[in-house]
């Protein structure tokens, strides 16, 4: 089969690979109709998450066809032909974790735990094409992937539903969801949310439906800011400001948003002088992460107020203004997304059309032109903001 | 033999590593002492000196026991006291999460044949008695005169505070038998002890709980470069072809016990 493999940094390529196989009884195999690039994918790109290996499948925004289930799956609940979206976060069902619904931190998925364990003290659950401190499973920007404890994840779509109106429920929406949820939003409230890419502009909107009053949204990407403005937040440019959190500040009455949300995570981009240093010190790898829109989601937080991370963060972060989070008593909320608990109710709201996720998609390309489209959603390129895949069409597709 | 003498270093550490840590610390922290001490040129300081002088030399000479290893560690696994129990007390289940375990047998009277893979295929083999045990509760084991390894081992199951299921607690100690120098160390098969026992009680862990050990070894991908392949040659992780069908069965187990 064809298949996006991580050749080195920036160096992506389609090989051809073996077809993947049931490795495990719970395993399952997806023909995979449609998958995705993700922000998060960028950091593998520009090589900046440990752990990956030249070879390595990407890819965890996926949804296809069953072909084949392994012997241990209960059929009851996935069988040979259902049309499934694959969940990014591989669970087992039957942990401690997994029984408190904190699917993503399920203790039984990840091989390589050990590895998690050195860096993080305890590894969160195993994640699809996203290094092997997180797994090391090949990812689904292929057009067969192997799903583990396929009992658990996989959502069953209806078939009057398109592939691109449900494949954003393998991440980006219950991301999105979660992260708004983790703004302990209450009516009326006031959230400022960093970063409109795909994941920012589906927390605009779920902020909206879970009681927001008011969404104010932070890029500086003119396309993206006009997709957050159709959804009814607010929004600041923050090239065009000269400080954000004032900006806000003066937006709220100097009481500040109750709620801040961090949707960038670890590449962070920005013009200011803490901005550079960070940029110098992930270049010659003294640091990880450049976390400055954390520091400014902590600054510009009301006092007592909550800050939700769903940006992916890889490491230590410097110069956190940890006192102000402390003096100002917040709230923080983050973690990589329970997705079985949101992919269920999300699917719902989708059929009664409360939401059209395809508005954030800007292209439709093969998989053959991925190595391309990542260079183009890395770059903002040609008003990129999500790019969908075929594995299996040969041409070029209309966007 | 008491269950308690077994337990003789509760923080975990592998022995011999502990061991090499007191004798560089002693040896460099014994001469700085003896330097500073020296260049005091007062009677306290050349007390501190002679101090320093004899840690250093307490250092140098301390006994080589790289051959021998006690490891011990926990894990909280979410199944009662009993399964957890019953599952381990078949020894011949074993191998299905022990990794370097090729083959346990149960001999009629009890005793029993293990057999492990050690470093550079070398089979380490010993021959076990129990020396102990309480239904549900403990298992103390130890090898028997004749095998290339004496070692003995334990496991104890306590239900967690809370109703949260399980902590089983495992321990072993190892050390080698005349005639058969070097196999414990090959027991340990090139690794750390304490993180191979660590590993196989994660593995036990998600056989209880999941029915089956995550993996990704087999798994399709792209050309890998001449590092990894180096990296993965001198680091095999191999699983036992026979993986798959033990988790088919532990799951079908416990499918039909729920």
């Amino acid at each position: 089969m064809k298949a996006l493999c991580w050749m080195g940094i920036e160096k992506l390529s389609v090989e051809d690979v073996p077809d993947p196989k049931i490795l495990n009884p719970r395993d399952a195999i997806i023909r995979v109709t449609r998958t995705c690039i993700c922000g998060s994918d960028l950091h593998l790109y520009d090589g900046y998450m440990p752990t990956l290996e030249q070879g390595d499948i990407l890819g965890h925004e996926f949804m296809g066809e069953v072909v084949e289930v392994g012997p241990g799956v209960d059929r009851a609940k996935l069988k040979v032909g259902d049309r499934v979206v694959v969940p990014f976060t591989i669970a087992c069902g039957k942990c401690f974790f997994c029984q408190q619904e904190l699917w993503s931190l399920c203790d039984n998925t990840n091989p390589n735990a050990w590895i998690a364990e050195k860096m993080m003290g305890y590894s969160p659950s195993g994640l699809f094409g996203y290094t092997h401190m997180l797994g090391g499973y090949a990812g689904g920007q292929a057009q067969y992937a192997r799903v583990p404890c396929a009992d658990v994840g996989p959502i069953k779509v209806p078939d009057g539903l398109d592939d691109e109106k449900v494949v954003f429920l393998s991440d980006i929406f219950p991301t999105g969801y979660m992260g708004a949820e983790n703004c302990n939003i209450h009516p009326g409230d006031t959230v400022a949310i960093w970063g409109c890419g795909p994941v920012g502009q589906f927390a605009i909107r779920s902020a909206f439906m879970l009681g927001a009053g008011r969404v104010i949204a932070i890029d500086c990407v003119p396309e993206r800011l006009r997709l957050a403005e159709d959804a009814g937040a607010e929004t600041i440019n923050y090239e065009q400001v000269e400080d954000v959190v004032q900006t806000l500040k003066d937006m709220t009455g100097n009481r500040g948003p109750d709620s801040c949300m961090d949707a960038v995570g670890m590449e962070a981009y920005g013009h200011t002088l803490p901005f550079l240093v960070d940029r110098a010190k992930q270049a010659m790898k003294l640091a990880t992460d450049r976390p400055n829109v954390l520091r400014q989601c902590i600054m510009a937080c009301r006092k007592g107020g909550t800050v939700s991370v769903p940006g992916v963060y890889g490491g230590f972060l410097d110069k956190i203004p940890f006192g102000a989070a402390m003096n100002k008593g917040l709230t923080f909320k983050m973690g990589q997304t329970h997705m079985m608990r949101y992919m269920r109710p999300l699917l719902e709201r989708i059929e009664r059309g409360e939401i059209d996720p395809t508005v954030v998609i800007s292209h439709r390309l093969p998989l053959s032109k991925a190595p391309e489209a990542y260079k183009m959603f890395r770059d903002k390129e040609d008003h990129c903001t999500k790019v969908v895949l075929d594995p299996w069409a040969d041409g070029a597709i209309a966007a | 033999m008491d269950f308690d003498s077994v337990i003789q270093f509760p923080n975990g550490r592998a022995q011999g590593r502990n061991f090499d840590v007191v004798r560089w610390g002693s040896m460099l922290g014994g001469g700085a002492l003896a330097l500073f001490g020296l260049s005091r040129r007062s009677k306290p300081g050349f007390a501190l000196a002679a101090a320093g002088g004899l840690l250093a030399y307490r250092g140098a000479t301390l006994e080589e026991t790289d051959q021998e290893w006690y490891v011990e560690t926990s894990f909280a696994i979410d199944c009662s006291p009993a399964q957890a129990f019953q599952f381990w007390r078949d020894f011949e289940n074993l191998p299905k999460f022990m990794r370097n375990l090729e083959s346990v047998k149960v001999l009629s009277d009890g005793r029993s044949e293990w057999t492990a893979l050690g470093r550079m295929g070398m089979n380490v083999r010993w021959t076990a008695e129990i020396v102990d045990q309480r239904e549900n509760e403990w298992i103390v084991w130890r090898s028997l005169e004749g095998s290339d390894i004496d070692c003995r081992g334990s496991v104890h199951f306590r239900a967690a505070v809370g109703d949260r299921g399980t902590i089983v607690t495992a321990s072993m100690q190892c050390r080698p038998v005349a005639g058969a120098l070097g196999k414990a160390v090959a027991l340990a098969f090139g690794k750390d002890p304490e993180f191979m026992m660590r590993e196989d009680l994660r593995r036990f862990k998600a056989l209880m709980e999941a029915g089956e050990i995550p993996n990704v070894e087999g798994q399709t991908h792209g050309p890998r470069s001449r590092l990894d392949k180096a990296i993965h040659a001198a680091y095999p992780e191999k699983r036992k072809p026979a993986e798959f069908e033990a988790n088919l069965q532990q799951l079908q187990t416990q499918r039909s016990a729920s």
